[in-house]
């Protein structure tokens, strides 16, 4: 329980408003504070690295610069990339990441909660689960390509064993981790072993599993990323190599410009989601 | 038949040993014997982790006997059956599930139909207070409040046996007292027979017909009480009665012997 905060019984009614304006105004004050020296620092940042370029300090054709990277940006807003328009990309990338990430996260909670709750299947198949995580996965991706071919079927598949790991690894914790009180408690109240599992472990380990789940979004992309990089017909990974394969650093620094954007309000969205989901946490204990 | 005439709860020598995580083996109760008759209110005191919450698992159903029998209205305990209702120690709301929700859980287990189960869910809220809290989540009341849920939750099931770990043992004294004074009622109209284990004595003594001493661990009874103090009783004025406090200090000296055994152990141990 968070310690109660204490108010006086008795207020000083001609102070008190007086007082709580106050803080209130520091309260604004130190907000826009913070957001003036956060715009400055990425002002200075970005006019840094402009400046050092322009002055040939640094090599622009390495290093290229903030206005160069806008302008690559603008032209595939305008006018297209070399591979389409750049929204069918970023939608390309994204079905991949967004679809290797569904099916990680199913294949992961389904699988974890069923190693946490059935012990045999634990003991059997830990040892085999324990090899398969100790395997670089990206190195993967290549073999995904050999099987798959160029199309997102590949690309999928690499964002689906980045996915499955962490997700399989905390939902298995959760489950085992449930508290043995409400589960003696579902018992006594008359829960079939289906729907403590239902209705006990699932719940009680969705904060695990959400957890792995802001990561392995993380994950997916770079799953999809990576097979696009190595072979494609469309999406940013492609982008990336093309730019970098036609010696255009702007193009590269633009890509990754746009990635960001996307994991960011891929991020945005699930933690909308999560403060739906849990309401019924205390305000403040985050996980 | 035996189950019409038998008693609620009868263990038979019941003994229960653990293995230690560090690989010894542990004797919680020893050759347990003990008789609870229908609609009785039975209290269980003993010097703090004696093993009385072992009785209480082994009757649940949720642990087996290493050795003797436990039976429950006449019948072997196999598992957890449907006749028990357990109050935990600890809070054991579920967390995720809004009050009423949390309430309709046990009935919604054992198969009653979702309007059947909410009706009966508010009728249990009403009576334990907290019609007005239907809403809220178990992290939204105060102690005494899910405490108070945790008694709905566990009443609405009707249980014939009602076994009770310490269940106030968290809450501060004034609410504690009010808590006692609702169980009696609550109990009062249903007819279960109780099974309350405490380390407190002069709660024991205001709540139960016949209270039990327990050895220091492993735990097997000592002694029997049997509490003649009128009905209906109030906690807080019972307990300044004359004969309680002749009742009190009969037990404590049976009692306070086990403690002292416990307390030397302790001071082994530590030393």
């Amino acid at each position: 329980m968070p310690p109660e905060v204490l108010e006086p019984a008795v207020i000083d009614t001609a102070k008190a408003p007086d007082r709580a304006q106050t803080r209130a105004q520091a309260a604004r004050r130190r907000k826009a504070l913070v957001a003036v020296v956060r715009a400055l620092l990425l002002v200075a940042v970005l006019g840094l690295w402009e400046g050092l370029a322009r002055a040939k300090i640094i090599d622009p054709f390495n290093f290229s610069m903030p206005s160069k990277i806008w302008d690559q940006i603008w032209t595939w807003v305008t006018h297209g990339t070399a591979l389409g328009s750049l929204g069918e990309q970023i939608w390309y990338t994204l079905y991949e990441a967004l679809l290797g990430w569904v099916i990680g996260v199913i294949a992961g909670v389904l699988l974890g909660i069923a190693l946490g709750r059935v012990r045999l299947l634990a003991e059997v198949l830990g040892p085999y689960i324990k090899v398969l995580n100790s395997i670089p996965r990206i190195v993967l991706a290549p073999i995904f390509l050999i099987w798959f071919g160029l199309g997102p079927t590949s690309k999928i598949a690499s964002a689906v064993v980045l996915v499955f790991f962490p997700v399989f690894f905390n939902a298995f914790q959760g489950a085992r981790e449930v508290d043995r009180n409400l589960v003696a408690n579902a018992r006594i109240l008359g829960a079939s072993d289906r729907r403590v599992t239902l209705q006990v472990v699932i719940p009680s380990a969705t904060s695990w599993i959400f957890t792995s789940l802001h990561v392995s979004f993380g994950f997916a992309l770079i799953g999809a990323i990576v097979g696009e990089y190595i072979g494609a017909t469309k999406g940013i990974g492609l982008l990336v190599s093309q730019s970098q394969n036609t010696f255009n650093s702007a193009g590269v620094y633009a890509a990754m410009a746009i990635l960001a954007v996307v994991a960011l309000a891929a991020e945005g969205l699930l933690t909308f989601a999560e403060r739906r989901i849990f309401r019924w946490k205390p305000a403040g204990s985050d996980n | 038949m035996s189950a019409h005439t038998s008693p609620a709860i009868e263990l038979r020598g019941a003994s229960k040993t653990f293995r230690t995580p560090s690989g010894g083996l542990h004797t919680a109760v020893r050759g347990l014997d003990l008789t609870v008759g229908r609609g009785e209110f039975v209290a269980v005191v003993g010097p703090t982790g004696c093993g009385k919450s072992t009785t209480l698992t082994l009757v649940s159903g949720l642990e087996e006997p290493t050795e003797g029998e436990v039976l429950v209205a006449g019948e072997p305990v196999d598992g957890v059956g449907d006749k028990v209702g357990f109050v935990f120690q600890q809070d054991a709301t579920f967390p995720w599930r809004t009050v009423l929700s949390n309430v309709m859980a046990g009935p919604r287990f054992r198969g009653v139909p979702k309007p059947e189960a909410k009706q009966q869910a508010r009728e249990w809220l009403a009576r334990v207070g907290l019609a007005a809290f239907e809403d809220r989540y178990p992290h939204q009341l105060s102690g005494g409040q899910r405490k108070r849920v945790a008694l709905a939750a566990t009443f609405v099931n009707d249980p014939e046996i009602l076994l009770m770990d310490e269940p106030f043992s968290a809450l501060d004294v004034q609410t504690r007292a009010l808590m006692s004074d609702e169980l009696l009622e609550l109990w009062e109209g249903t007819g279960a027979s109780v099974v309350f284990v405490t380390h407190d004595l002069e709660e024991s003594i205001a709540l139960a017909d016949k209270v039990v001493v327990m050895t220091a661990g492993p735990a097997t009874v000592k002694q029997i009480f049997d509490i003649d103090l009128p009905r209906p009783r109030k906690v807080e004025s019972v307990r300044l009665e004359p004969r309680f406090i002749e009742i009190y200090r009969e037990i404590w000296e049976s009692l306070g012997e086990e403690v002292r055994i416990t307390r030397e152990r302790g001071a082994a141990h530590a030393a």
